[in-house]
């Protein structure tokens, strides 16, 4: 008892002590001094309690603006025994920090933290619980398990609902290890806790790991029962406002299997529409929403809910700025897919003088959707109002809106057009060219009744400088030529700077000049002459030209028919222009309250596919696989020389080079925010195991194709199984091989022609999850396309593909999108895409590597593949005898390379036309003591150009290359390009 | 969910980082400081997405508040969280700025880790908080203190700790109310809500079950049968015609029991102790404005502007409205100003390009005038164009404008020996302004 009252009258004096320490602790964030960290490793180990404690603390302050204080790990380490709890959570968040980089030191930490999952005090046990969850080292997982089990089942509610959280931790780290150990049965186990924290947490760990599983015993987790979700409903009451908001968005998910239980959950979740956590009402929105969609919409039940949405979603308007954003950005969903729940409440969209700018342009969107003949007349006062305001996108948005309430209320445009028209007189240069592009909106919905505000338009023709606007201008010019008495000057003069315009600009020069001359034949003669040849002659863009020689065709044949084609009728515009498109909209709907609703994006959309957690799983997670794809490469070009020697079939390297998925996840998505030495590494791993591949690719192929039935067809393949020679690891990469090998014969073969490649398959349906996809590189003309074929080997139906590619050394990029319809289960489908040389250019290493990224709506797949050189042959290859003998000349010597071809039966000429038919030009021949030499050109597509001597002595048939260019690492490719045609 | 907390003072150095997830670098500091705090225009939103990561900011004064996520979280849990540190940071040592922050920078720490893990809030509730995260060390605590601390914390009523005692069982209620308005020139109401919360301060021991009546039409209608036992109060202001008010929303502090808000229309609970907010609601009908400013503004000339504006008191000629202040934009090359005004002080405050007019008491029924001389500098550049900002209002007045009345609140503890009767009650209504402004 004496020592207790003594404490007790030692306690005021040491809150004094620590008051006047906190006082102080923000001269941790000052020094900077040399010396510091030899200092801190000083007091780190001093004797003294109090110091030690002082230095951690500096030390976390020092990591908090960004210092690196990871030298000091055994040091911080060794004070985490201290038995003051204060130090200790300093000593952990150090810990959660630098483990990752002290793997081997971070392992001194274990015992004390499996000590501390059984101190006595809860308190403890869950922080150690809850940080050893949080240190990302294999080593320390594996210690995880025991006390992690202990704790699921701890007497303790605040224990358990920290372990519950742990199990998600956990399965980002490791989601076999999580299912193995029972971790995920456990974690249900809670579901049932009598705690409704723990349920809560349960919850929140059972989407997140359903979310990102791997596994269907993972994925299924949130396939709940009625039973459950009515249990969790009623725990609803009990729960934090946090909690409410996880088992909200969980059962969100459920699909009631009839009306009842649908309506019987509404009239559940709607009293937390009272709540007064903004993210509770809009979770509960979102259960409502979605199982509104369930019911009949006529029935009183349905009308009655949707009453009851209005006024929660209003009142959030009253709350902090950034929860009035996201509530707007959710409701501009809402009210486009259910308008009524909001149509009586157009005023509390009217925009205050003090909201944020943010708020202004959102309550904007919905004041317009809102909008109707009914309330016109506020709306048009309110957006007058705000078109003299000072913020220069809101006014802008504010004159686009006076045009949509034109278009969309017909008895208001008269009303519209005049406000628009009072705008324009204000002369505000901004104003007036928003006014000039709405107004032409106006005329396309309303033709022929408001021209005469033509007039008006003309006065500030002068001002005008941002495209649309000019643009817009010219249409309305060219629209009502025969109205306007000096079009052909006005047009005219916009000819003058007819260079320095913009696309859009040109194009709508083009067409209303040709207007103007079809409605003023005799004297525009001269100006659409002039206009028709800017754009075919002087202009670079392909849509220019075409359309100007579309036009000029037109003109010169039919011009009958060209007043057809060029004054036909057009389609009027419709009311809404801005909804989105219903599938996205339904599919937001489901995440109302979340990122997407603010965006309006699907969630694909801006989350990084690979999630950190996910390339953490990729790596750590399955050590065997990783293991058979990292040596897999290599393991598998030696067991297929093997083989091939075996059964006297020539050796056959894999056909094309597939780096193992999870190395190019790091590069292709380069985001390097993260994992950057992943990343480095992984592409280290995968040159090394393309290095290992023969050069010898495209001739191998070639040869495939043409040697009858090929040899891997008819040779004892073993099935993909059998792990024989190779060792368990190669087996997969093996059968990877000839699943290629046999795609690339048929895909040959149906391609006909005999100059294209065979097909290579790029993707093996293993690694796509269902999705093989074989393809090739094709030339037609000038159009350079990737052909690919996909297969669907999965059970189910893929849709939504899209492809990408990652930065390579010429720059290729898809042309278009990949157009795609859904394939249904084993159905095949070739497609061709179109390829252009304008995308990123990075160099890759070999040379002629290309990353592609293939999305459907599984998951993205990422794969390599080799563009053939010749592929990347252009037209413009020809030159002069002179130009070629220069710039022979101009190329030091020392860049000159010289390749043995062997031998072929074609003499010099054939050689020559073979060569010719993929834009390899010979500029001149010569014999030389029965020699003939040919002397060849090529340029590729980023304008590289190669000169090339090839020497045929005829009596042997022996073909010497000799390569000159200023860059030399494209000379592998170029040989194997001759080797592969002069084969073929 | 949330990958990490960072905040930053406004010269965008970090203060504080704490990241919960693995998902995000320590670039993401960067990242945000370079592209948001650094930007150069104005911030357009308060989510911004930088290369996948999404971060959510608000700001305190001067120090921004930040939240980064690589997934697709709850974005209104994602705010309402920030908002809920800033209060518990705030309950803990005042006012959020610079210095308090790298003054508790262990503290602070230490409550991330405890209000949030991996990502997920937790418990934010100071009141429990404080019971065990007190800078102190805990270690000594007693095994039945911590498992009493640890129920609290998971527990179905983690707002209330057991064992509460008081000499004297008492309680206040303020029903505090802000009036916005936007009117028209011309006098016609464009858009008038209330939104009032009741501020609940409960001195009471033990675990007391309190139920609460209002003079809402929807639960007066229910419960007609149920005794009025109003306890003190203001039958004072206008509106409530008949007595009723239509409540449009409302909305309740965790510890009131929705369900039965929902079939019954009842308002009970078991109240935290100390101050907290019981209630939120909004009305949007029968509002009794309290003021009327009618503007007069002639521009005589480009440099010369006359300004008149009257305000009309519209209440009871027997109450008192207080810190009444009228606000006149003027023009922003506005070179001089002369003002009169029959009473109260008028100032032109050219840092805030402002006529303020200040009346310190204005009875009900009243009418008070102010006219202004305004003279420009003649707008040489370019006639910066001024947009007439709306003339804004700012008051208090002792009564409820919506009409909203406290009808009783009754406490029950069944376990100790203390009634209904013996607590001790108050009610107290003011009505301010919100964003009460009339267009010139």
């Amino acid at each position: 008892a004496s020592v207790s009252e003594s404490l007790g009258n030692i306690r005021p004096w040491l809150q004094k002590v620590t008051t006047q320490a906190k006082t102080t602790d923000s001269k941790y964030f000052t020094t900077t001094r040399k010396g510091e960290i030899f200092e801190l490793k000083a007091e780190l180990n001093s004797e003294r309690k109090d110091k030690r404690k002082e230095a951690v603390k500096k030390v976390i302050a020092s990591m908090t603006v960004g210092k690196d204080v990871s030298t000091l790990f055994p040091d911080v380490v060794n004070c985490m025994q201290a038995d003051n709890l204060e130090l200790k959570k300093l000593v952990y968040l150090y810990l959660m920090n630098y483990a990752k980089t002290q793997p081997d030191k971070a392992i001194m930490a274990v015992n004390t933290f499996v000590r501390d999952c059984e101190d006595p005090n809860p308190l403890i046990r869950a922080l150690a619980v809850r940080t050893i969850g949080c240190i990302r080292v294999d080593e320390i997982t594996a210690y995880l398990c025991d006390p992690l089990r202990k704790c699921l089942k701890d007497e303790d509610p605040y224990v358990r609902k920290t372990a519950a959280v742990c199990v998600a931790k956990l399965h980002d780290i490791d989601p076999l290890l999580v299912e193995e150990q029972g971790f995920l049965d456990a974690l249900k186990e809670l579901l049932a806790d009598s705690n409704p924290m723990v349920v809560a947490n349960a919850v929140a760990a059972i989407t997140e790991i359903s979310d990102s599983a791997q596994t269907d015993t993972a994925a299924d987790m949130l396939c709940w029962s009625g039973q459950l979700i009515n249990k969790l409903l009623t725990a609803l009451n009990e729960c934090t406002e946090w909690g409410q908001v996880f088992i909200l968005d969980a059962v969100a998910n459920y699909m009631p299997t009839e009306n009842n239980e649908a309506q019987n959950m509404i009239e559940r979740v709607s009293p937390r529409l009272a709540h007064a956590n903004a993210a509770v009402v809009l979770s509960a929105v979102k259960v409502i929403m979605k199982l509104l969609e369930m019911l009949d919409p006529n029935s009183d039940f349905v009308l009655s809910t949707i009453k009851k949405l209005s006024a929660p979603l209003v009142t959030l308007l009253s709350s902090e700025p950034e929860i009035q954003y996201v509530a707007l950005r959710n409701i501009n969903l809402i009210v486009q897919k259910r308008p009524d729940i909001l149509k009586q409440e157009l005023k509390v969209f009217f925009v205050k003088y003090n909201d944020p700018i943010y708020v202004k342009l959102e309550k904007l969107d919905i004041l317009i959707r809102l909008t109707s003949a009914a309330n016109i007349a506020n709306v048009l006062a309110e957006l007058k109002e705000y078109a003299t305001e000072v913020d220069v996108d809101f006014v802008r948005k504010a004159v686009r809106a006076i045009g949509r309430c034109a278009i969309k209320v017909e008895s208001a445009a008269e009303r519209c057009v005049s406000t628009l028209l009072d705008l324009i007189q204000t002369k505000v240069n901004y104003v007036v060219q928003e006014a000039i592009v709405v107004i032409k909106d106006i005329f396309r919905k309303y033709p022929n009744k408001y021209e005469s505000v033509i007039g008006t338009l003309c006065e500030n023709l002068d001002t005008l400088d941002e495209p649309e606007a000019r643009a817009s201008m010219i249409w309305i010019i060219g629209e009502y030529a025969e109205r306007i008495d000096n079009a052909d000057e006005l047009l005219e003069s916009f000819l003058e700077g007819f260079a320095d315009e913009q696309t859009a600009v040109q194009l709508q020069l083009l067409t209303s000049v040709v207007k103007l001359f079809l409605k003023r034949p005799t004297d525009t003669q001269e100006l659409v002459q002039q206009a028709l040849s800017l754009a075919t002659q002087e202009a670079d863009n392909p849509d220019l030209r075409d359309r100007g020689y579309i036009y000029w065709r037109l003109l010169s044949t039919d011009p009958a028919a060209a007043k057809q084609v060029v004054l036909a009728e057009k389609p009027l515009i419709s009311e809404e222009t801005d909804l989105l498109e219903p599938n996205l909209l339904d599919e937001l709907i489901c995440h109302i309250g979340s990122l997407a609703s603010v965006y309006h994006k699907p969630p694909a959309a801006f989350v990084d596919g690979r999630g950190g957690g996910q390339v953490a799983k990729a790596t750590k997670g399955l050590p065997s696989r990783l293991a058979a794809e990292a040596g897999g490469a290599a393991a598998a070009a030696a067991g297929g020389g093997d083989f091939g020697a075996g059964t006297g079939a020539p050796g056959r390297p894999a056909v094309s080079v597939i780096p193992t998925q999870e190395s190019l996840i790091g590069d292709l998505l380069d985001i390097d925010m993260s994992g950057g030495a992943t990343a480095a590494a992984a592409m280290a791993a995968a040159s090394a195991s393309t290095n290992q591949q023969p050069v010898d690719l495209l001739g191998e192929g070639l040869d495939s194709l043409l040697g009858g039935p090929a040899p891997s067809a008819t040779s004892p393949v073993p099935p993909s199984g059998a792990s024989a020679a190779a060792g368990g690891s190669g087996a997969d990469s093996l059968a990877d091989i000839f699943g290629g090998l046999g795609g690339g014969v048929g895909g040959g073969l149906g391609g006909g022609g005999g100059f294209d490649p065979p097909m290579e398959t790029w993707l093996p349906a293993q690694k796509g999850k269902g999705l093989q996809i074989e393809g090739r590189f094709l030339r037609r003309g000038p159009q350079l396309s990737m052909e690919l074929r996909l297969r669907n080997n999965a059970m189910q139906q893929l849709n939504g593909f899209a492809v990408q590619f990652n930065k390579n050394s010429f720059g290729l990029a898809p042309a278009q999108p990949l157009a795609m319809n859904p394939l249904a289960p084993q159905q095949s489908v070739t497609t061709l895409l179109p390829l252009n040389t304008k995308g990123p250019v990075q160099k890759m290493d070999p040379l002629l590597t290309l990353q592609v990224a293939v999305k459907n709506n599984i998951d993205i797949f990422y794969f390599a593949c080799l563009i053939p050189m010749y592929a990347l042959f252009t037209e413009e290859g020809d030159m002069d005898k002179r130009v070629f003998l220069s710039t022979w000349k101009d190329i030091p010597p020392e860049n000159e390379t010289q390749f043995n071809l062997g031998s072929y039966a074609h003499d010099a000429d054939t050689a020559s036309t073979m060569l010719r038919s993929f834009n390899v030009f010979t500029i001149a021949k010569r014999s030389v003591e029965s020699t003939d030499m040919l002397y060849q050109c090529v340029k590729l597509t980023n304008g590289i150009l190669v000169l090339a001597e090839l020497k045929i002595v005829p009596q042997t048939n022996a073909y010497t290359l000799s390569l000159k260019s200023r860059h030399v690492e494209i000379y592998p490719g170029v040989h194997e390009a001759y080797l592969a045609v002069l084969k073929g | 969910m949330i990958g990490g907390l960072f905040v930053y003072n406004h010269k965008g150095e970090v203060l504080i980082s704490r990241v919960y997830r693995d998902d995000i670098g320590r670039n993401a500091v960067d990242a945000f400081r370079v592209n948001v705090i650094h930007a150069r225009q104005q911030v357009r939103s308060p989510v911004t997405n930088i290369a996948h990561t999404s971060f959510f900011h608000i700001k305190r004064s001067n120090i921004w508040i930040c939240a980064a996520a690589k997934k697709n979280v709850n974005a209104a849990l994602v705010f309402q969280f920030l908002y809920k540190m800033v209060e518990v940071m705030g309950n803990y040592f005042g006012k959020i700025n610079e210095d308090n922050i790298k003054n508790n920078f262990v503290l602070i720490y230490e409550l991330l880790d405890e209000i949030m893990d991996y990502g997920y809030p937790q418990n934010t509730d100071t009141g429990i908080l404080k019971t065990y995260i007190t800078q102190q060390g805990i270690k000594s605590q007693t095994k039945e203190e911590t498992t009493k601390i640890t129920n609290q914390v998971t527990g179905q009523i983690a707002w209330r700790r057991e064992g509460i005692k008081y000499r004297r069982n008492e309680l206040f209620l303020d029903v505090i109310e802000s009036v916005n308005l936007l009117m028209s020139p011309q006098g016609q109401v464009l858009s008038a809500h209330v939104s009032g919360r009741v501020q609940m301060k409960s001195f009471l021991s033990g675990m007391p079950e309190c139920k609460f009546g209002i003079n809402d039409k929807i639960v007066v209608d229910s419960k007609r049968q149920e005794p009025g036992a109003t306890s003190g109060g203001g039958n004072l202001g206008g509106g409530g015609k008949a007595g009723h008010i239509a409540i449009d929303d409302c909305q309740f502090h965790q510890c009131v029991k929705l369900s039965k808000f929902d079939t019954e229309h009842a308002i009970s609970f078991i109240p935290p102790d100390g101050e907290f907010e019981l209630m939120r609601y909004r009305t949007t009908k029968d509002i009794s404005l309290p003021f009327r400013v009618i503007p007069l503004v002639r521009e005589i000339g480009r440099t010369k502007m006359e300004v008149k504006v009257v305000v009309k008191s519209n209440f009871k000629p027997s109450l008192l409205a207080q810190k009444v202040e009228v606000r006149i934009p003027t023009p922003l090359n506005t070179s001089g100003v002369q003002v009169i005004c029959m009473k109260g002080k008028a100032r032109y405050k050219a840092s805030d390009n402002a006529i303020v007019w200040k009346i310190k008491r204005m009875g009900g029924m009243k009418e008070w005038q102010l006219s202004a001389e305004i003279d420009m500098l003649s707008a040489t550049d370019k006639a910066k164009k001024w947009t007439r900002p709306p003339i804004s209002m700012n008051f208090e007045v002792p009564f409820a404008p919506s009409g909203f009345k406290v009808r009783y609140l009754k406490v029950f503890e069944s376990k100790l020996n203390y009634s209904d009767h013996d607590v001790i009650k108050w009610v107290r209504y003011i009505g301010k302004s919100g964003l009460y402004e009339t267009r010139c």
